[in-house]
């Protein structure tokens, strides 16, 4: 596909370092939620078309899936997302709250508590990259849906069909709880351009002015 | 004193960044990169470094795991493993693998006192 030339090899592992800083704070934040280790994989950052972007989460989950997402504007809008199997939205609800409250109290709290973690996490992931790219994005309040991905990562007005999206992905597991969900990005193809000339200057600020190594390897 | 430092991190610009902060810290120092585990390992094979510094969230074997491995290869090299996720459980096997943590963004600072403390 000619967009992924958008962002070049250095624009890329410096979007994805980015997103491995943001998510690592949000793992930080959960981990203190729920009081066991958060275990992330390695971001992976690509440029699809929406229906390949469904396709992957469709491919990685059959089952129904629960979604808490927020959108953000500025000079770069989008969506992010917190993704977990509908069936396991109880265990991080019961491992959030804490474990002794029955079924029917948990049920009752299920939307609440859901909001309120995607919303610390979404919140700390989007605002450590904003933060890194000196910028500010203003973050919509953080909606519960349940679904799959087609209906996830439709992002208003109604995108043409065939378009394109940044797509970043990212599993997540508490081992002992039994949990595991993805942390999943959006941009629309308009922001990229945008976000290629943050991302230049935040290459410049971080690894900017480099002698020439003497190295070996790579 | 002039030493050998191996940037294993499968970011460039991870590795640039330390790259940045090395060359106002230890101008001298000669640098060697490598993007992943293996190619750490193989590298540590050929010429031991007296100073390794490691990314921990990485494809394939991760940056404590390659510590572990490198404590085995090498026990002299002095180890430090660069990560964002902080979490008490990271820091810990980092430092059971005999590893300093160093959180990411390195600041020159973090860095710094890292090499400091193993020159006195």
């Amino acid at each position: 596909m000619s967009q992924t030339s958008v962002l070049d090899e250095l624009e890329l592992d410096a979007l994805t370092e980015l997103v491995n800083l943001g998510v690592s704070k949000a793992a930080l934040g959960l981990r203190e939620m729920v009081r066991e280790e958060v275990i992330l994989s390695v971001p992976k950052v690509s440029i699809l078309t929406r229906e390949m972007a469904i396709a992957t989460l469709g491919d990685q989950e059959q089952r129904r899936l629960v979604a808490v997402h927020q959108d953000f504007e500025g000079e770069i809008n989008g969506r992010a997302l917190l993704i977990f199997p509908e069936a396991k939205s109880m265990e991080l609800v019961r491992a959030v709250v804490g474990g002794d409250l029955p079924l029917e109290e948990l049920m009752e709290l299920e939307q609440e508590a859901l909001a309120e973690t995607g919303n610390v996490i979404l919140n700390s992931c989007l605002g450590t990259i904003a933060n890194s790219l000196q910028r500010s994005l203003r973050i919509s309040l953080p909606e519960v849906v349940h679904g799959d991905g087609a209906e996830f990562f439709s992002l208003s007005p109604a995108p043409e069909a065939g378009d394109s999206v940044l797509f970043i992905y990212i599993n997540f597991a508490v081992r002992r709880r039994d949990i595991q969900g993805y942390i999943a990005m959006l941009l629309d193809l308009p922001s990229l351009v945008t976000l290629k000339s943050m991302l230049g200057q935040f290459i410049e600020r971080t690894g900017g002015e480099t002698l020439p190594t003497h190295s070996h390897g790579v | 004193m002039k030493q050998t430092i191996l940037i294993v991190d499968d970011s460039k610009l991870a590795r640039m960044a330390v790259i940045k902060a090395l060359s106002s810290l230890r101008p001298d120092w000669t640098r060697v990169e490598a993007s992943n585990a293996d190619e750490a390992l193989a590298l540590v094979k050929q010429q031991t470094p007296d100073v390794a510094v490691l990314d921990f969230n990485m494809p394939g074997k991760d940056g404590l795991v390659l510590a572990a491995e490198l404590r085995e290869l090498a026990p002299q090299i002095r180890l430090a493993v660069i990560s964002a996720n902080h979490q008490v459980e990271v820091v810990n096997r980092a430092r059971e693998a005999g590893a300093t943590f160093l959180p990411k963004p390195l600041t020159e600072k973090s860095l710094g006192e890292f090499l400091d403390a193993g020159q006195q």
